[in-house]
């Protein structure tokens, strides 16, 4: 994975004595010299300084907004806030966590966050794949064909919720009077639990499947072609070509978008937020939307039980974590088989 | 090689690409009708012609402008930033050689996969203790450098800078900072303009933070949550929130249209690389 370069710094700085114009050489008198060496130290540290100089910012800014918060979202979720921050309540241990696993909302917070997050991987890795392999071709157009798959992309998941929001209002909304037209019941999108998950996950769908696709585009154009030769002379079409080559060499690809689409579809928050039409916005009437993420923000933001979402964050963290580690001990584990 | 597809392929590349159009033709079909015919059934098909009345309705509900530019403000800093600080972080690990450079690149890499965002109590508060509290600084602190841009930056520049042409300025006697300028940069270029694209589109979007972090500031996105708030009722005002949601919408799909080939190439080279 690493490209070492020469230690191009080092072979630089011994050769510095030497550095200057040859006729600036002739003349050096004693300050000169002087002048020299002090440039040549000062260029030693300039090349054993300036790489932890230039990754700092990242490191620097991580601790600030990323890890002091993580930990400090641990400490939080030992005490017992009492809703004022100021007054720093009594030390509870693990209280905060036992309210929050047998806190009823929370543990629907986790189901639906799962259902939700299921019905918008699933679904949209297949798709994308699809996309992928249609765009895998010698189109005419090409590059109208990329761009247009990737639009939604640019919408906002704030629009993105409202759009599709209309188109599943529960009483006007388009979607409703054409099964009504068709004969059918109308579907309660923002009350019926389930059906409200699969309106959410269509948008969230909406949104990223033409991204993906591109990812997995680049993937397949990256299979060497005379694979495809050598399977198509033996006799593969094009489907058999797709199964037999396709897949198995966009297996690293697939596993990239999984694990990304796992870290963020577990997080999902815009989405069930503003799907919800009451100006409570808890992730419907009877919480039938509302995911973990929207659940730390409600305990802890608007209502300001810090321990409890504290100790909410760091088992949604662990979950996710864990999820992700998984995901990547059995990518490890399937594509050393493969190799063998 | 393969022959040129067939129609099928074109038909269900078609259908895929107008079902992603359609809910944005829909925004703006509804956005240009008035209330009373926005919710009538069969719904209107062709844009019609209120858009601007509605426009003015937004105007009068939200302080577009001023969030826009808000947003625009925000948006930009960080999208300058992180491609200055990945660029130079990306640029000393991919080219200079320095001890724990490995171990440090394993470091960035994992962070990518912890999900940081949950962690918005100890940020609420440090914001707060602060006092930056609803100012756009606090927006858009946590995006000033990303991982991911400093992942995306080195892998770039692996390839891109030759490892002769840091030599040779060297040997002139550049300095370190000298020669990431005018070897290093020059060479990154592309990749830069790709990653603003990508870190300004990735602010401009957000909604969870700055919802975390404003009260009465607004960024674009927290003025369309007002909007739609304000459109509910008996019966919603589709016509006002989707007109919201529509011009918001613009200035990102104006983006899209100058430079979406950037966006996809990107993405594509993100993906083989990483």
């Amino acid at each position: 994975m690493t490209n070492r370069t020469a230690p191009a710094g080092d072979a630089a700085t011994a050769t510095s004595p030497a550095d200057g114009p040859p006729e600036e050489r002739r003349t050096t008198s004693a300050r000169q010299r002087a002048r020299l060496i002090r440039r040549q130290r000062r260029s030693r540290w300039d090349v054993k300084l300036s790489p932890y100089l230039y990754v700092s910012p990242f490191f620097v800014l991580f601790a600030i907004v990323g890890l002091y918060p993580l930990l400090y979202t641990g400490y939080l979720s030992l005490f017992d806030w009492n809703r004022a921050y100021y007054v720093r309540g009594e030390f509870v241990g693990l209280d905060n966590y036992t309210f929050v696993l047998t806190d009823p909302v929370f543990r629907k917070s986790l189901v639906n966050t799962f259902s939700i997050f299921l019905m918008s991987s699933v679904p949209q890795v297949v798709l994308a794949v699809g996309v992928a392999a249609l765009l895998d071709t010698r189109l005419r157009g090409r590059t109208f064909w990329r761009m247009s798959v990737l639009l939604p992309f640019v919408v906002a998941p704030t629009a993105a919720v409202l759009i599709f929001g209309s188109l599943f209002a529960d009483r006007y909304g388009i979607i409703n009077q054409v099964l009504g037209e068709v004969g059918l019941e109308p579907i309660r999108w923002h009350v019926d639990r389930w059906w409200s998950h699969f309106a959410i996950a269509g948008m969230v769908n909406w949104r990223w499947t033409g991204y993906n696709a591109l990812i997995f585009l680049a993937a397949m154009q990256a299979v060497p072609r005379d694979l495809y030769e050598a399977a198509s002379l033996d006799g593969a079409g094009r489907v058999r070509q797709f199964f037999a080559v396709t897949l198995p060499m966009i297996r690293p690809t697939m596993i990239f978008v999984i694990i990304t689409s796992t870290i963020g579809g577990l997080q999902i928050f815009t989405e069930p937020r503003l799907f919800d039409d009451t100006p409570n916005r808890e992730g419907g009437p009877d919480h039938q939307y509302m995911t973990s993420t929207l659940y730390i923000y409600v305990k802890g933001i608007e209502d300001q039980f810090y321990g409890r979402a504290s100790a909410a964050a760091w088992i949604l963290f662990l979950i996710i974590v864990g999820i992700a580690l998984l995901n990547f001990a059995i990518t490890r584990f399937l594509t050393r088989r493969s190799v063998s | 090689m393969r022959n040129r597809p067939g129609f099928l392929v074109y038909g269900l590349l078609g259908a895929f690409v107008l079902g992603s159009a359609l809910p944005l033709y829909w925004s703006f079909v509804i956005g240009s009708h008035t209330k009373a015919d926005a919710n009538s059934f069969p719904p209107p098909l062709l844009p019609g012609g209120h858009f601007l009345e509605n426009a003015r309705r937004v105007l009068d509900t939200v302080d577009f402008w001023q969030a826009m530019l808000n947003s625009l403000l925000v948006a930009t800093a960080c999208g300058v930033a992180v491609v200055f600080f990945s660029t130079l972080a990306g640029y000393a690990f991919a080219k200079l050689s320095f001890r724990g450079s490995n171990a440090l690149m394993g470091f960035v890499v994992m962070t990518m996969a912890v999900p940081t965002q949950l962690a918005i109590v100890p940020l609420f508060i440090l914001m707060r203790d602060y006092q930056l509290l609803d100012t756009l600084a606090a927006v858009a602190l946590p995006t000033l450098v990303t991982a991911f841009g400093v992942f995306f930056m080195r892998q770039y520049l692996v390839d891109a800078v030759p490892t002769e042409l840091i030599e040779a300025a060297r040997m002139d006697g550049c300095t370190m900072l000298r020669t990431f300028w005018t070897v290093a940069v020059p060479a990154a270029r592309p990749a830069m303009a790709i990653l603003f694209l990508f870190t300004f589109m990735q602010v401009w979007t957000d909604y969870m933070w700055p919802l975390v972090a404003l009260q009465k500031t607004e960024t674009l996105q927290i003025a369309l949550d007002r909007l739609a708030l304000t459109g509910q009722g008996q019966t919603t005002d589709y016509a006002l929130v989707l007109a919201g949601a529509g011009m918001s919408t613009l200035p990102l799909l104006l983006l899209f249209v100058l430079a979406g080939r950037q966006l996809v190439t990107g993405i594509m080279q993100g993906a083989v690389k990483g």
